[in-house]
């Protein structure tokens, strides 16, 4: 069991201490994290999931092109065959002006696992990381 | 000296701080109104030119496209617009100085840009506009850089003690201002400024900007030099107050340790784009806040300056060329951001906030300092680095008034 998530910021994000805090909260809940940082362009994002084949895919944005660049960067995931299993999230500040709930939507239409883009994200998105369908796989914090 | 070096030392010769604001509009019109509000506050004020993301990262294609459309940029496409147009943007300012801030690790065509309008200062750095922003090989900056500074005349500024916004510690941040302003130096640049992030202790910070005049001073002795503070980088107050006084805290601090120039922060910043009048009122209301201090030589000594001392001569070691040194340096983690995750980045460095307010090393890698200066049984989970990162922002707005 390899418990292996990759953590990513999204092409036209240069901000971090986002992916900072996710690799400590993901460590803390007994995963092990390759973070690729800022500005991963979708090619980029790609790549390293065929050579890394983490169990896990977090995608995060705070400069507020979240919902664009993270409907880019799933697309070019999913020409990529035998990625199909792994379970794809994204979430931070994805717009200018807030949550935008129909844009979230069309992001889980396109075939993201969840969306954590309201007030209510890092309780959710800590919910989710130590829910069972991913704790079959991940440890247990010592 | 330059315009826009000579606006500072008259200031400081008058015993007045220098005051700037952020500011960049698409829009010639809107950008020449922002920069006439600028000059005319009641302030010894310098202007700022802030370039949009597209030609931050050298994508003039698509800035020239935005322009055609109407788009909406979030800052001036200075190389996408004529040089006419942005003389004309300046015409009749009366010699006001005016900054370009880009944050490019590739500055090349923005050098040329502002030269051909007649501009004479700019600012960023090989290190610091490539290790927190960007992708690119630290090479390939270190490569543009010194392109960019080979045919530049002008005031340089460096931006690397503002590396990472926040919870880097000051030692660090000197020795990475230096080190910049060191580079600038051997390519030429008669002019420089070397800037310091207001951090989390006024005490460890007026020690810091102590630090940095003397490094700047053994270091940078046949240039022209000045010290510029930026108010914090990090997570701000979203309180009206509450920003207000970090912002005039980081005048007083400027003042009291010997810096001659202030980059503020509007009560805007915790929620949006400051408006033009934001920023005046913030550029007016530090200008009070430094009326009230004078420069303090003393300081309490707790080591910045040994350990910023020992990093600039463990780079400077390495080779004679300072693009060469930094490059090692950041390979064998002499140099090592805490937090920093660009892939030219050691990253064992880590830091924390001790009781007292003042940041410290929780691990410091590879690089040259004292054991004694590291505090490895600091916090290290999430919840005390989302504690650190909104520590100033909760202070200033919870406190009673």
């Amino acid at each position: 069991m390899k418990n292996l998530v990759l953590l990513s910021g999204t092409a036209s994000d240069s901000h971090t201490w986002n992916l900072v805090y996710l690799q400590l909260l993901l460590e803390e809940s007994g995963y092990r994290v390759v973070n690729l940082g800022a500005c991963v362009p979708p090619a980029l994002f790609a790549d390293e999931c065929e050579a890394e084949r983490p169990d896990l895919v977090v995608l995060s944005s705070v400069n507020g092109h979240g919902y664009r660049d993270g409907a880019r960067a799933l697309a070019e995931l999913q020409t990529r065959p035998g990625l199909a299993g792994i379970p794809v999230v994204i979430g931070g500040k994805l717009g200018t002006g807030g949550p935008e709930p129909d844009r979230a939507d069309a992001l889980r239409a396109a075939g993201f696992a969840e969306v954590f883009d309201d007030d209510t994200a890092i309780t959710r998105f800590q919910e989710f990381i130590a829910s069972p369908v991913l704790c079959r796989t991940a440890g247990t914090v010592s | 000296m330059t315009g826009f070096a000579d606006a500072v030392a008259l200031a400081g010769a008058e015993g007045r701080l220098v005051v700037q604001p952020r500011m960049g509009m698409a829009s010639p019109a809107e950008m020449r109104g922002g920069l006439l509000a600028v000059r005319d506050a009641r302030a010894a004020t310098v202007g700022t030119l802030t370039v949009d993301s597209y030609t931050r990262v050298g994508d003039h294609q698509a800035a020239l496209a935005a322009l055609r459309d109407g788009a909406r940029l979030n800052g001036y496409p200075i190389v996408s617009h004529d040089p006419a147009v942005t003389r004309g943007v300046l015409d009749g300012l009366d010699g006001f100085p005016v900054q370009v801030r880009h944050g490019s690790a590739d500055p090349r065509a923005i050098f040329g840009a502002l030269a051909a309008a007649g501009l004479d200062a700019t600012e960023g750095g090989p290190v610091s506009y490539c290790l927190p922003y960007s992708r690119r090989p630290l090479r390939d900056s270190v490569e543009h850089w010194s392109q960019a500074c080979e045919g530049f005349s002008g005031h340089l500024e460096t931006f690397g003690g503002c590396m990472m916004g926040q919870l880097c510690p000051p030692g660090l941040l000197v020795a990475i201002s230096v080190l910049e302003a060191v580079f600038f130096r051997f390519h030429g640049v008669r002019s420089v400024s070397l800037s310091y992030a207001q951090q989390t202790n006024a005490d460890q910070d007026a020690e810091a900007i102590h630090a940095l005049r003397a490094l700047a001073a053994r270091f940078l002795s046949d240039v022209d030099w000045h010290v510029v503070v930026y108010t914090y980088m990090g997570v701000f107050p979203r309180t009206r107050s509450g920003a207000r006084l970090l912002n005039d805290n980081a005048a007083r601090l400027a003042v009291r340790a010997g810096a001659r120039r202030l980059i503020v922060k509007t009560v805007a910043e915790a929620h949006r784009i400051p408006t033009v009048t934001e920023n005046v009122d913030a550029l007016e209301s530090a200008a009070l806040a430094a009326s009230s201090v004078v420069f303090d030589e003393s300081f309490e000594d707790t080591g910045v300056l040994a350990e910023a001392t020992a990093l600039v001569e463990a780079v400077l070691e390495l080779s004679a060329d300072p693009g060469t040194a930094l490059l090692a340096a950041f390979r064998r983690g002499l140099l090592d951001v805490p937090y920093c995750l660009h892939p030219d980045n050691a990253g064992h460095a880590r830091s924390h906030i001790d009781d007292t307010g003042r940041l410290r090393w929780s691990s410091v890698g590879a690089m040259p300092i004292a054991r004694t200066s590291v505090n490895s049984t600091g916090p290290a989970d999430s919840a005390s680095l989302l504690a650190a990162l909104n520590r100033v922002a909760h202070l200033h707005d919870t406190r009673p008034w």
